[in-house]
């Protein structure tokens, strides 16, 4: 690690503000921690957004969930289990209890990950980004591997998500990292399907359009045929073509577990 | 009944309080007054001439001490090699310089370039950012055939080529064993890869060295398995310090597995810099570090044959190995693949005529070394891999074409020179078929069909050679050191004992099994008996731990002494009670008279031993304490059959572990609960290595797997709850307690049989695979289902693809049944 400042705002203004300089905001630390001890990074000073109340915490209402955006995995994955459980099912499988107590949904978003959770369930859901400055939809917001539409020091404040008749994630663990080698998540509204998926293509996240069309006529895994096209990841733990082919069994597992109403399932095991 | 005290008992893990409530007190607890600390700066690059090094703004920058690099180090050792291979020609090894920092080349991801003494790690490590070295970079080496190529870039500009040796086994046979397969009924052959392993103990590697400028003493503290032996290589080869001036202390240390025997070049660096800046200096690897400067393991591409007559016997055998040696030679990396593997080939089985080829070869990666069984996992795997395979293209049985082949009789001199004094290799197969169920397989395997899984069945059979090892014969193949073990048995005034032993403890529970065996011998309550190790300012010369061997040769070390002890307490006994000494016996700690009421306590006894006011001091010497050297006369061998159930997902590959049985023959047991956790380990290990675990390199020789985002370790929940018994016993015949070893063995067990069971799940889904190279990921078992070649043969860097690689095999194209 190189020295830095850290800065311990209470109030959103005044991380903003702080943030306005060369500062970086600091959330649950998993993703950058690791970074600044690897002296991958040097930012001179860290806005730590985790005292800030009004960024936490998850609200329920007619249309559809808030969630703050300094709320970590393990509190969303505790306050969206009745309202859309395969969102909770999502949060409740990312990395494993530490990473969950600290991590946050703010930071996951904002970090875009290409194997990330959070993002497939955005994009799934069709949530709004919401930021100190605006908001901004899912379909808007995720442009590429570790790239979003957030300018430099936008915060992400909350993340809304309406509520679907039925949705589930299912995802198939990279062994070493416990990411998401590949993972679906799929959600039915009443006008129609969307399914997301992480972790598979060199683009990032993305919406599967063949397969919410197919699903969206007849919501049963037998008509998830095909694959996705377009560049998909090959590394050490798997090939494109092999990526590629995941993800129509993860979406096809995804539809089953969201008609069973089990919120998900993942290869890593209960 | 099982005891409660003593041998046999499963005394509960003393060590573990002080584990388990962090009061244990590793290297790196260890601070030395008015210390410096060092970061190393390393090589990014595999391979690269060092044109110049300019460290002066490094100098110039807060704190620093000094920057060394291999310019300092000119008129110093470089780090030895403690084995010395004969090739097939009667030719030594080729073997390279390995100095201490990086002298003219830089030769792997990792190789230290220049190394920053700072005043806090910090500044050091700023320093180091500050080094401009000037590397021209070089074509890396690191495919083992490639790299053997007429023209390939040399890893060692001054020896003839990459290949290190060329050895074969026994020579003699070949040409026998040559006529054996024109003759055989059937031939099977097999090419696989023993994939690259990175041990990974859950402490990183440390050392402070010091140096008193009054006395001239050296102290190193250091994490290692073996401390004297640190002291003898690193004082008389590479720094020139008498071992009365060098005390090394290896104090608690968090699991080795191999990987801190060796003697590394940041031990000697902390020695010398300690010595030339008057500072102690403290080094601390990161887990990075360890990625590229833990020495590695396994890494073998190989091709096997096995001849078989028309009743199914074995008639020979056959192998070629290409056995990566990295970019130096580590302390014990030649004896790995060619005494620890080829002397193992034989197996459990009667094949007549073996003949073992490997050829060690220069790489730009890191060195590679012994891992938790070295060499015999690597001779299991593919014995019992190929055997599986001719069972399937002969239609037959594999546990009775195992059976078939079985040594029944003992002593049994294989043809791979060593001669296994006792076993039973049809006993251990009972007990595995009881305890494992394999009766029941037939309905478990519906159950799994009917929730769309696969379900396969492997069963394997190992020997290991432990208790390493008879000093005469290892100097005869090479070793450059001898093998023994020692022990100093201390009975104090009062009665309680402190044990000296050469032996190491690294996570084996030995302050508790070896205490057991002492205060056995006496009659005494274990709590008297403390195990002291690690220090070789207060133990006698040993060996340390390794090689499943401290149980079989330190606990034969610590008999002997005892004896001794023993012996002489008899004496004073019988002074004491005026009898004569031959009727002297010792139960339950206290010395009687036989056929009288006489007796006197333990207690007493050693009271008198150190207050010699009525003692027989004109017969011997007060006080009581005595030391034993034991060298044993054969190897042991520790054997057994394992079972595993794995089922597969068709549609993922995903394979997951259902039930794991071990049945093992160890001989005597001293404490069944610790060997059952020697024997879990193992199977995490060996499981590991079959499922999850590779150390990936690309064709740059950048390490792919450099951190734990891509090196998959094995986590509970990747294992089912394990099966363990050993209870089939055929004691060795030649160490005093009839132990064998158990410490490696479920490491060198455990990957035939789950590759065995997943090849039998996908045969019973259809998918005619031969073999899947280990590690058997969801993406390759998958892509072997959908048809591609199975990565066979594959040298470094093998992990990347699911479907390779004739180009880089070994002979021949992928086998497939
Ligand atoms: C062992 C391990 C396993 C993991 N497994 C998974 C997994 O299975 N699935 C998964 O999805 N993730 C996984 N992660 C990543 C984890 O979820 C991280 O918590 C997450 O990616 C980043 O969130 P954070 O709050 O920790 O952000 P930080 O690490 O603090 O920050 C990450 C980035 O986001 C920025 N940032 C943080 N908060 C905000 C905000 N509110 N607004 C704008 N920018 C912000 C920071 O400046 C930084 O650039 C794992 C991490 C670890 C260490």
């Amino acid at each position: 690690m190189y020295a830095f400042d850290i800065e311990r705002p209470t109030s959103l203004a005044d991380a903003k503000a702080l943030l306005a300089g060369e500062a970086q905001a600091l959330g649950g630390g998993q993703t950058l921690i690791p970074t600044l001890k690897q002296r991958l990074a040097d930012p001179g000073t860290l806005v730590c957004l985790s005292g800030i109340a009004e960024m936490k915490g998850v609200t329920s209402g007619p249309d559809g969930v808030a969630i703050g955006g300094g709320t970590t995995h393990a509190e969303a994955a505790e306050g969206l289990k009745d309202a859309i459980p395969g969102l909770a099912y999502l949060a409740s499988r990312i990395g494993d209890p530490a990473v969950r107590n600290r991590g946050t949904i703010g930071g996951s978003l904002a970090n875009d990950d290409p194997s990330a959770c959070w993002p497939a369930g955005a994009l799934g859901l069709g949530a709004t980004i919401v930021t100190d400055a605006r908001e901004i939809a899912a379909d808007d917001f995720f442009q590429g591997m570790f790239t979003t539409a957030l300018e430099d020091g936008e915060i992400v404040t909350a993340v809304r998500f309406p509520v679907p008749e039925a949705s589930a994630y299912s995802k198939m663990i990279q062994p070493a990292s416990r990411f998401p080698l590949v993972a679906a998540f799929v959600a039915r509204f009443p006008d129609g399907v969307r399914v997301a998926i992480t972790g598979a293509s060199e683009d990032g996240v993305f919406r599967w359009r063949e397969a919410e069309g197919a699903l969206s006529a007849d919501f049963s895994p037998e008509v998830v045929t095909g694959q996705p096209e377009g560049p998909m990841i090959a590394d050490l733990h798997g090939t494109a073509d092999y990526r590629r082919h995941l993800c129509a069994v993860m979406t096809r597992r995804a539809v089953r577990a969201a008609l069973d109403g089990t919120g998900g399932l993942s290869s890593a095991g209960a | 009944m099982p005891k409660d005290t003593g041998i046999g008992a499963s005394t509960k893990r003393r060590e573990d309080v002080r584990f388990l409530t962090g009061k244990g007190r590793y290297t790196d607890d260890i601070d030395v007054r008015g210390q410096a600390h060092v970061v190393f700066l390393r090589s990014d690059v595999a391979h690269a001439r060092i044109g110049g090094i300019d460290t002066s703004e490094a100098e110039a920058m807060p704190g620093v001490i000094r920057v060394f690099t291999g310019r300092d180090f000119e008129g110093v050792g470089g780090l030895p090699c403690g084995w010395q291979i004969t090739d097939r020609h009667g030719q030594p090894m080729q073997e390279p310089a390995h100095p201490v920092l990086a002298q003219g080349k830089v030769r792997h991801v990792g190789d230290p370039i220049a190394a920053v003494v700072a005043e806090t790690r910090q500044q050091a490590r700023d320093a180091a950012e500050a080094i401009m070295p000037d590397l021209e970079e070089l074509p890396a080496v690191i495919d083992m055939k490639a790299a053997l190529a007429e023209d390939a870039p040399k890893v060692h500009d001054d020896l003839t080529s990459n290949l290190c040796y060329d050895w074969g086994f026994v020579e003699e046979n070949k040409a026998a064993t040559d006529e054996a397969f024109a003759e055989a009924a059937h031939v099977t052959t097999l090419e696989l890869v023993n994939n690259r392993l990175i041990a990974n103990p859950m402490e990183p590697r440390v050392a402070v060295g010091d140096f008193n400028a009054a006395t001239g003493d050296h102290t190193l503290y250091t994490t290692s398995q073996n401390p004297h032996v640190i002291r003898l290589l690193m004082g008389a080869f590479v720094l020139g310090i008498p071992e009365h001036k060098l005390r090394v202390v290896a104090p608690d240390v968090g699991g080795g597995f191999g990987t801190k025997i060796f003697h590394y070049a940041e031990e000697a660096f902390c020695t010398f810099a300690a010595k030339a800046l008057g500072r102690p200096v403290k080094w601390t690897s990161s887990r990075s570090e360890a990625f590229m400067s833990d020495a590695h393991g396994r890494d073998h591409v190989t091709k096997i044959e096995l001849a078989l007559d028309a009743q199914n016997n074995f008639t020979a055998l056959r192998t070629e190995t290409y056995a990566n040696m990295g970019a130096y030679l580590s302390t014990f990396a030649p004896s790995v693949p060619t005494w620890l593997h080829g002397t193992l080939m034989a197996g459990n089985y009667r094949t007549p005529l073996v003949y073992v080829n490997v050829k060690a070869v220069f790489t730009n990666t890191v060195p590679v070394d012994a891992y938790r069984g070295a060499g015999r996992p690597e001779a299991t795997f593919q014995l019992e891999r190929v055997i599986d395979l001719a069972a399937r293209e002969l239609g037959v049985d594999p546990i009775a074409l195992r059976r078939q082949n079985f040594i029944t009789e003992f002593p049994y001199q294989t043809p791979v020179a060593v001669e296994y004094d006792t076993g039973d290799y049809e006993g251990t197969m009972k007990v595995l078929e009881e305890k494992a169920d394999l009766a029941g397989f037939a309905a478990r395997r519906k159950e799994s069909e009917a929730k769309g899984k696969m379900r396969g069945l492997g069963v394997n059979c190992y020997i290991e050679a432990c208790g390493i090892a008879p000093s005469k014969l290892v100097g005869q193949l090479g070793a450059r050191a001898g093998l023994y073990e020692s022990a100093t048995v201390r009975v104090n005034a009062t009665g309680g004992i402190t044990v000296m032993t050469g032996s190491h403890s690294h996570g084996q529970g030995h302050e508790t099994s070896f205490a057991q065996v002492v205060a056995d011998m006496i009659g005494l309550p274990e709590d008297m008996v403390e195990i002291e190790h690690g220090d070789t300012a207060n133990t006698p010369m040993g060996m340390g731990t390794y090689g499943s061997r401290s149980l079989a040769v330190g606990g034969s070390a610590m008999v002997r002494a005892t004896e001794k002890i023993v012996a002489k307490a008899k004496k004073i006994a019988a002074h004491l009670m005026e009898a004569s000494e031959g009727d002297i016996e010792l139960k339950d700690g206290t010395f009687t008279v036989a056929g009288t009421d006489k007796e006197v306590a333990w207690g007493d006894v050693t009271l008198a031993a150190y207050v010699p006011h009525n003692y027989p001091l004109e017969e011997i010497e007060p006080g009581l304490e005595e030391t034993a050297f034991y060298d044993p006369n054969n190897f042991t061998y520790p054997a057994g059959a394992y079972a595993c159930e794995v089922e597969v997902d068709p549609e993922t590959g995903q394979v997951t572990v259902e039930r794991f049985t071990a049945a093992d023959d160890f001989g005597n047991v001293v404490n069944p609960m610790i060997v059952e956790g020697q024997v879990h380990g193992g199977l995490a290990q060996g499981i590991g290595q079959a499922l999850l675990e590779s150390c990936a390199y690309d064709e740059e020789g950048q390490l792919l797997s450099a951190s734990y985002m891509d090196y998959a370790m094995p986590r509970a929940h990747d294992l089912p709850m394990f099966t363990v018994d050993s209870s089939s016993r055929t004691p060795c015949t030649h160490n005093p307690l009839g132990v064998k070893g158990c410490g490696e063995a479920g490491a060198i067990g455990s990957p035939p049989s789950v590759v065995n069971a997943v090849i039998d799940a996908l045969h019973s889904g259809g998918h005619r695979v031969g073999h899947i190279d280990m590690p058997l990921t969801p993406a390759r078992v998958w892509a072997a289902m959908n048809g591609a070649v199975p990565n066979m043969g594959a040298a470094q860097p093998a992990a990347r693809t699911d479907a390779t690689t004739e180009a880089r095999s070994v002979g021949g194209p992928a086998t497939r049944t």
